[in-house]
Order: structure tokens, then sequence, then C-alpha cells
């Protein structure tokens, strides 16, 4: 649930305004690619502060591991080589949640508070509030949220909107030891963005800049880029990310309709629990009644 | 290392060969990307993987692994030929200008006295030239064809780009382009950092991997400088620590050298280890040797150790060999030894040739295992599978495993790379029936102590008369350790030079090693720990981060070994005047009466210019060594010399001298001849190395870790998998002539066949985190591949050159 130190800016399928008396500031974590070592101290520090755990998989001949964001990974280390300018590079991008100003997530959720935007920049998924309808998944334009086979209810990096409302870095932020991972207010983090795409540039990275999709309105994890011109280089990270069309129409010119189809999602719902619940029940019941006369046979046998 | 992690930020330029530091040691790696960031500094990486650290670096060359000296000595011969040499440094603080013995010659691979049946040399014409009062002779004009500066550019001449890129795989365009780096770096403010680990070490021309690159620091003049030295970077959090206290078997602890069976008795001992000064006013400091060892002794005998006994020499063990790692277990392989105590030590895991090992602990009658985690090491009994097909039916071990407290299930100290000796606090308690090591071996002691008084025994003096002065004697406390180790006056000690002058007063804790006397009135455990706990308290407890030069120096954290000086050779920072060669990275500068700037000076403080004391006080010559006169097993000059398992039939550089092919000195166990593969079976070259997500066989435990990196695999090159039909993520199995293992395969652009003296050469990467106990997929150790035989002069294993066999399961 939400802290009381943050404020909430939109919620999903709610039309209740936000309260909009003081101001937060923006914040936004940049992830430094040209300083990232792919060490993955991040996705430990993700799995120990949120207190997940995945299974122990398989290598699968890259040293990406955990190979995919799941409900029990957040963030992934995403590895590329490839060749530019008849040098070798390897790219190590960490992928997850880009907290969008205008999120597709939210924008496709039916589910009232199930995703939140704090006035901070955070999108936040609020799971006592999720149906599971997996609307998210479709909403999101970098393929982050996870259905998670234990609660079938969607999962994704938080931003540590707990400890951020504390006044406290995410922790992969924290955990990052070559400083790759920086968190602050997002006007601050731009002017660092500056500082390290000037330096790229002179190291002869004539492309290097600062990924902030407008499409999604801009987000609150921002990359610094060797290759801003190449987005997809960098493990498919999307060249010019937007919001589904059909996501806008459902909030759009739609929403009427929309509403409608809410009601009739909530509708199909209903109907699938009466025609599918009964159905379960009663073969469990006549299983129990089967076993009950085998018993009573067996001990009239005997 | 001889500078600090901190200070890594002050190079402009981090060269990292031998090494993968972003890989095996991140958290100190920032201060790599702060250099980049702040000082605009270049990263080189030359390495056979294109690796995590590559992944950030400005520059990146390939390398066939072993052939590190071919390329290293071809950028000495790069800086003499163009002259990008610090001229003033090289003239006065190295040994350029000394004289040879004029029998010292190089003739086919092979130094001047030579002695094929004993692998070894006589090292007489290794010395130098002495003059009629015993110090050596120079030449500063550096024309004399036997000084040092004239016999290395007869030496590196040979080493031509050309050379060097037939010997090594390296383009020549690639090679020369990390000449260019790294020569820019003569210019007497610009420095490079060297960052190294056992990517180096680990070859059977190990210890000269690492003579190569100190030359090539003391000809750029990036000795003692900030941002500057030669940065060995450590493995475990505190093995610079267990290093100091007496790691190896040849040394005492603060690097002592340890007696042997023909130093007969104490002043035998201490002539042989005391030097002369080779050069007038030089400082010559291991001339106090005899202080240091005797207040070791007092330490260690307290009352028992007296001048009429020579301070108890007669106790201590004399080495009759070496007892280095592979000796050892070759010792034990051949049934000559009967237990085998084993603290913080996995060698199933970790010591070449598993197989060996193996066979070796299965002919012990007892093995003790020290250690937190369950170990391979422990299990080595134990059937595995194919990854451990051991049959306990047939082992008689009996396996006492002893369950010990983590780092932070006690409190003591680390000591890291940097030197710097830092206290840690207990957080919990150990799980179980766990204990302290310290706890154990003080339990193990008072039973062998009580056994030796109740039953007698050979010699049991050293053992009953042991000083323990310690509050519990089943449970010494850290404190009591580290205040032992430091240091005290066992009595009042006067001023030498004025008697009436009080300096220390009896019992207290002592300031430095300077205090230390040979006459037994002084104790310490450590020499070079001396002044960790003074009068002032536990130094290793301060955090104070301030830092007022900018650079790093935080002189009032924690306590740097020795003296809390951070850098070392720092007076080789400023010009013969005393004037740092680089103002804005002052480290030590000549005040007009003494030493100040931002370090401990490594000199004595009122030591003016014109004095002419030379910055190398630990060399008897006051000099650094470019020539290493005998010091080495191996030779004084650093020579390629092909790994023992090598691609290629013979030497590139001696093509015609068999007995030139690899280390001419390194020790060949009987049966390891026998086990070494050739490349007509074993056509690639192995390499080994740490994956960040694990710490070598531990982390294995931790779920976490697991997660992050899950499964052992091995990396080739595009081109190998494909003459192999092996693509990512199939199972392959690779063969060395001692065993194989089984991994999932990472196809990759970043290792590259490499053209080596006329033929393909593609390398085989093999991680060493696999094991078969933990959370992680079990898998097959390494170690199973990888030969027994070692540096020349350390003995290490060469873990980091070998032949394998690859194909697809």
């Amino acid at each position: 649930m939400a802290l009381q130190s943050l404020d909430i800016k939109q919620r999903s399928a709610t039309t209740t305004p936000s309260p909009q008396a003081r101001q937060t500031v923006e914040i936004a974590k940049l992830i430094d690619v040209s300083a990232c070592i792919g060490c993955k101290a991040c996705t430990a520090a993700c799995i120990e502060w949120n207190d997940i755990r995945g299974d122990v998989g398989n290598c699968v001949g890259v040293y990406d591991n955990p190979v995919d964001l799941s409900a029990d990974a957040w963030t992934v280390m995403r590895f590329t080589e490839t060749e530019q300018n008849n040098k070798l590079e390897w790219l190590i991008r960490k992928d997850g949640c880009m907290h969008c100003a205008d999120p597709g997530c939210l924008k496709a959720c039916p589910a009232p508070g199930a995703i939140i935007q704090y006035s901070n920049g955070i999108v936040d998924f609020h799971q006592e509030n999720c149906i599971g309808c997996g609307y998210c998944v479709t909403g999101c334009p970098f393929n982050v949220p996870r259905m998670s086979q234990k609660d079938n209810k969607a999962y994704k990096c938080t931003l540590c909107s707990d400890r951020v409302a504390v006044n406290q870095a995410p922790a992969c932020a924290k955990a990052c030891p070559t400083g790759a991972i920086q968190f602050g207010a997002k006007e601050d983090m731009k002017d660092y963005a500056e500082k390290r795409i000037a330096d790229l540039k002179e190291r002869g990275y004539d492309k290097a800049g600062l990924y902030d999709p407008q499409g999604v309105g801009g987000t609150h994890v921002m990359y610094v880029l060797h290759h801003a011109d190449q987005p997809k280089l960098y493990a498919g990270l999307p060249d010019d990310p937007s919001i589904s069309p059909l996501v806008s129409l459902w909030k759009g010119a739609a929403k009427p309709l929309a509403t409608l189809a809410l009601a009739g999602v909530a509708l199909g719902s209903l109907f699938h629990y009466v025609t599918k619940g009964p159905n379960e029940v009663s073969k469990e019941i006549e299983d129990e009644i089967e076993r009950e006369d085998e018993r009573q046979l067996r001990e009239e046998a005997k | 290392m001889t500078n600090h992690w901190v200070d890594i930020k002050n190079a402009d330029l981090v060269f990292v060969m031998g090494g993968n530091p972003a890989e095996a040691h991140p958290c100190g790696f920032k201060w790599v990307i702060e250099a980049k960031k702040q000082r605009k500094a270049r990263l080189v990486v030359v390495d056979p993987r294109f690796n995590r650290t590559a992944s950030v670096a400005d520059y990146y060359a390939p390398i066939r692994s072993g052939s590190d000296i071919a390329f290293l000595s071809g950028v000495i011969n790069y800086l003499l030929s163009k002259d990008k040499i610090h001229h003033e440094y090289v003239k006065h603080y190295t040994n350029a200008s000394f004289l040879i013995d004029e029998r010292f010659a190089l003739e086919d691979g092979l130094f001047s006295g030579y002695n094929a049946e004993k692998r070894s040399y006589d090292k007489e014409s290794w010395k130098y030239q002495f003059d009629k009062d015993g110090y050596a002779r120079v030449d500063e004009t550096l024309q004399d064809p036997n000084c040092v500066f004239q016999i290395m550019k007869k030496h590196y001449a040979r080493y031509t780009p050309e050379v060097v890129t037939r010997v090594t795989g390296t383009p020549t365009d690639a090679f020369l382009k990390v000449c260019e780096y790294i020569a820019e770096t003569a210019a007497p403010n610009k420095t490079m950092t060297n960052l190294y680990a056992l990517g180096w070490t680990e070859h059977s021309v190990g210890a000269q991997n690492i003579r190569s690159m100190a030359i090539i620091q003391l000809l750029l003049g990036n000795m003692g400088m900030a941002g500057g030295g030669i940065n060995a970077l450590r493995g475990h959090s505190n093995v610079q620590g267990i290093t100091d206290q007496c790691l190896y078997s040849d040394a005492l602890p603060g690097y002592l050298g340890a007696p042997l069976d023909a130093d007969i008795d104490r002043k035998t001992y201490l002539e042989k280890r005391t030097p002369k000064a080779m050069r007038p006013n030089q400082m010559n400091f291991p001339q106090n040797f005899p202080k240091w060892w005797t207040s070791l002794m007092k330490a260690w005998y307290g009352k028992e150790a007296t001048p009429e006994n020579d301070f108890c020499y007669d106790w201590l063990p004399k080495r009759d060999l070496s007892y280095d790692v592979l000796n050892m277990f070759d010792r034990m392989y051949q049934g000559k030894m009967s237990g085998f105590v084993c603290q913080g030590f996995n060698p199933l895991a970790s010591v070449a040739n598993k197989k060996k090992v193996g066979d070796a602990l299965a002919k012990l009658k007892y093995l003790v295992i020290m250690d937190p985690l369950v170990t391979e090491t422990s299990e080595f009994w134990k059937n595995h599978g194919e990854v451990n097909p051991a049959d306990p039916a047939s082992i008689q071990t009996e396996v006492f495993r002893l369950p010990v407290a983590f780092f932070a299930e006690e409190s003591g100290t680390c000591t890291n790379s940097g030197r710097v000796v830092r206290w840690h606090w207990k957080a919990v308690d150990g799980p179980g029936e766990s204990k302290g090591d310290a706890e154990i071996m003080a339990h193990l002691y008072q039973t062998l102590k009580h056994m030796y008084a109740k039953e007698g025994g050979a010699f049991p003096d050293p053992i009953l008369k042991l000083s323990w002065p310690y509050r519990i004697a089943d449970e010494p406390s850290p404190e009591e350790l580290l205040m032992e180790i430091s240091g005290k006056a066992l009595t009042d000690l006067h001023d030498p030079k004025d008697a009436t002058k009080l300096q220390v007063k009896g019992g207290d804790q002592l300031a430095s090693f300077g205090f230390l006397r040979d006459d037994g009135s002084t104790a310490c455990g450590n020499w070079i720990y001396s002044g960790a706990w003074s009068q002032a308290g536990n130094l290793t407890l301060r955090r104070d981060s301030s830092d007022p030069s900018g650079l790093g120096q935080t002189l009032n954290w924690g306590f740097a070994w020795p003296v809390n000086r951070r850098i070392l050779y720092n007076r080789a920072s400023a010009d013969l005047a005393g004037k740092p060669w680089d103002a804005s990275r002052t480290v030590l500068k000549w005040t007009g009466s003494a030493w100040g700037g931002n370090d401990i000076p490594d000199m004595r403080p009122n030591a003016a210019p014109e004095e002419g004391v030379m910055p190398f006080i630990m060399n008897p010559e006051g000099v650094a060594r470019l020539f290493a006169r005998d010091l080495m097993a191996d030779g004084p000059l650093p020579e390629h010399y092909e790994p023992f398992e090598s691609p290629l039939e013979t030497n590139p550089m001696h093509p015609k001298n068999t007995k030139a092919k690899s280390n001419p000195v390194s020790r060949i166990f009987k049966g390891d001849l026998e086990v070494f593969g050739t490349a007509k079976d074993f056509p690639y070259v192995a390499t080994t190395y740490r994956l960040t997500e694990h710490f070598h066989f531990w982390t294995q435990h931790s779920k976490i870790n697991a997660i992050l990196q899950p499964e052992h695999f091995v990396e080739i090159g595009e081109e190998l998998a494909r003459e192999k039909g092996i693509k990512a993520g199939d199972k392959v199995k690779v063969r060395s002539n001692r065993g194989y293992i089984k991994a999932v395969a990472v196809v990759t652009k970043r290792i590259k066949a490499l053209d080596v003296d006329g033929r393909k050469v593609h390398t085989v990467g093999i991680p060493i985190t696999s094991g078969f106990v933990g959370r992680t997929k079990p898998g097959f150790l390494t170690n199973t591949l990888t030969p027994a035989v070692g540096d020349a002069n350390t003995h290490t294993p060469e873990y980091k050159a070998f032949l394998v066999n690859i194909e697809k399961v």
C-alpha cells in the first residue's frame, strides 16, 4: 500500500481526481551502460531487498541468468555482443521497468487501484487489487510485467517505492559498485547524464546520448547509451516506444465502450467461475463418493 | 599493491593485464571508473578473452595465454628503442648503471651457469662487479657494455613487434597501439597503474611476468607515484593478511625467511639474511633483520628466549625442502604423509590435477577440515557420480569436519590488497557448534601441550614452553592477538644515542618497528604490523575518511602496513632534489628540513636530498632492480618460455634448443611429466578464471548466487564452434591428458582464434566456479584438467595455460 509520503498521481481504472495540493520532486534512476560491468550486484540486491527467489535455472549458453524477467526476477542483465566500427563491444544492459511518465500498463489496467503512479514518477503495482487479466503485459511497450504462476497476479520492479518513500535509493543503486546506477531528482540525473555523454563523445562515441523516450512521455529509468542512435543494439531496447494504439483507443475515444468492455470482462469472469467452478467441485465430489463406495464394498467383503 | 585501491583514481592510464578486476574485484573496480570519469583516464586491457573489464575499456588487445613475457618484453623494447623512458628516474633510482659480472650471458635461451641435470642455475655470473670497498661498481653514463642498461638493450632488442606478434598472436597494430598508450606515461607528470592478479601468477613463468611489468613501471618512472605502481589484486578478502602472517612455508611472519637445514645456528641464519649496503649512504633497511627476528622470538617464547639460548633458535623447525602446495600433495600422493589439517582450504577443487589430489587424500590416515561450509574436499571420498566417481569402500581416510565461524561471526582484522588493516566486529554468533579458527587452534594446542606434559615426547620444549599469555587459555581474544602482533617494550627502552633519555616505558605498546631491538628487550609478532596497536590504541579501528590532499590517502582510516604508509617507495615520487615530479599529485616533498607531503615518508624523515639516500630502502643497493642479480631462480631478466603444455613444438625464441622450450628450472615431479599432453591430441589452449557471480566454490551454497550463475560453462570462439559443430547451450566435453569435464558451451565473439607462429590457435575458456556440493547444478571441478607444474620461484601451479580438446557430447 502507498505510504503516506508517496502522493498518488493516478490510479488505474479510477476517475476520482488525485490530490494536487503539494508537488513532489520527480525522481529518476539513471543507468550508465558505459560504466556497467554486468556484475549483477543489482540483481542480487533486488532479489534480497524484495525477498523474491526464483528457481536455480540453467546456463543456456550465455551469461544471462536469470534468463528473463519473471515474477521472481524484477531486473535482469542482458548481454549483447556486437561489432561497431570494426570494434568488438559487449553491451550489458540492466533491464526492468522503465517507470514511464505515460505508463501503458496503467492505462491498460481495468482493475481500480491495481496500478498506481506516484507523483514522484514511480509506477507501482498493488497486487491486492490485481485481477490477473494480464492487460498490463500487453500495454507495456517494454515487455516488462510478468504474471506469477503462484497467484496469477502481475509483478515488476517497484523502483523500491518503499525505500524511496523513506528517502533511500533503490536497492540496485545502493548495491552498484561502479556507480553505473545513479538515483536522484530527474533533472539532476539529466545533468549527470550530460557529463557522461560528453565524456563518451570525447572517447569517440559520437552518437552517445540519453535514452528518455518521449513516446511514453519520458521515463523515470533512463539510460546513458554509447550508441543512442541504435537503442535496439542493447538487447532490443525499443528505438521509439509508444503505447499500443489499442490501449490508447481503450482509454481515449472508446472510453465509454471500454467501460462497457470492462463490465463485460467482469461478467465473463463471473460466468467462468459459475461454469468452471462447480465442474471442478463436482468432479471432486464424484471422486469422494467413489472412494466411499469402495470402502463400503471392502468392509462388506470382510 | 605498492599503492592502494583508492589511488587507482589518480592514474592517467589503467593498464590491466593478467587480471580481470571488473569480474573478480567489482567493488575495487569503482576506482577505475572513477579515474575514467574524473581524470579522463584511459583503460587498456590485454587478455586472451574480451572480458567484463574489456567491456568498459578504451582499448582491448587479444593475446595467447602464456605468452605475456613476449608481449611485455616487446613493450620494453619499444620504450628503449624509441627512447620513451623517464631518464632521470632510470638513471638515479634504478640499477641501470650497475656493472654486471663480465661472464654473464644468455645463450640460446639459457642464462650463464645452467645445470641441466639439476635443472638449476649457478648464479655467480649474475652478480654485480664490486670495488675494493665492497660497493657495486656503476657507470653513470650508462655506456659500459656490462652495465644493466646496455645488457637490457641487447636482451630486449630481440623482441621486435614482428616477433611479439609471432609469439603472442596479438596483431601488430594492436600491440603497437598498446605500446603508444603505455609510452605516453614516460612523461614525469603522467602515470600508469597496473592491475594484475592470478592471470600473471599462475604460470610456470609467473614471477617473471610480474618482473616484466615492474621493469616497465621503473623505466617509465611510475613507481612511488600517485596513480602508479604494481598492483596485485588479492582474491580472498583477507589473503593479504594471511600472506603477511606467514602463509608460505618458507617464511616466518612479516616475510622473514624461515631457517633451512643449512642454517646451523642463529649466527649463520642471521648473517645470511642481513645484507650489507651495496652503495654508499644507503639505508639498507633489511640490516635490521636481527631486531625483527629476535622480537618475533620474544613474542613466541617470552622469558624462555634469552641471548644464552640463541633466543630459542634451535626450537624453530628447519626446512629440508620446499613445502609448497604441489610438493605437499606430491608427498601425500607418495604416501609420505599420514595426516592433514585443512583450514579454510578446498584443495580437491583448488589444487591442480584433481585426480592426483583425490588419490593423495585417499592415502591419508586422517583428514581434518576446518570450514564454515561443506567443501568438495570434505567429500572427496563420496561418490557423486560422474563428477566425483570415488569408491568409498576402497578409501580408509578418516575425515573430521570442524565447522568454523564466518568472518561476520567473529571480530578481528582483515587486510585488503592495499595493505590497509581494518578491524571488523562480530555481528552474530555462528550457527550450531561452530567456533572461531583461533579458538579451535588454541584448543588443539592446549590438548597437545597436556599430552606432551603427561606422556612426554621427542622434542617437547617448543610446545611446552610456548608463551601463552592469554586471559582465557582456550580462547585468545582477537584484541590480545593484535596487540601481540603489533609489539611492546618488555623493559624500559632508552635512546641508543643518549642513555639518560627514556624512549618507551617497559610494558608499553610500540609505535613502530623503529623501536625494535635485537637484545630481547622488545617483543613483536610481526614487524610489518608494528604500530597497528600502539599506545594510542587499536589504529585498525579508525574510520576517519577525511582526505585533505584529495588523493584518497586518508591516513586516519584503519592502519596500512608498514607504519601506516599508503604508497610504497613514495620517495621516488620526487626528483633528486625532493621536488615532486608532478606537483598536482604530491605524495612526498622535501620541505627544507624534513620530508613532508601526503604520506608517511618511505625514507629517513630527515634525510636531506644532498645525502644521496635513494628511495628503494629495502634494497641494499638503495635503488630498484631492473636486473634482479641472483635473486630469481630462473634468470636476472625475464625471458619468454612456453607453457609446459604449449600448442607449439618449440619456443619460437629458441627453436633449436629443446632445453629452453619451457622454464628450464621449473620443478617437474615424476609422474606429472608423463601426464603432460601434446598439441597432437590436445590442440587447444585452455585458460581458467573466476566469474563475478561466485566466490570460488563457496557461494554455490547461496541460493541468490546460484540463481545468478547456476551451471558450469566453457567459452569458445565462433570459429572453433563452427569447426566442431557446437552451438551455444550444447553440452560439451573438455579433455586434457589428466581427465575430462562436461559443461554447457557458451559460443562467443569475445574469444578469437589467433595466428601464432604460422598456425591458428584457438582458446577454450573455463571458469573455475563449479563444484559438486551446494545449490548450483552439480558440476565438475575445473582442476580435473590442470597440470601440476608450477613457477620456478613460487611453485604456483600453471592454471592459466594448458592444452585440451573439446567435443560435443
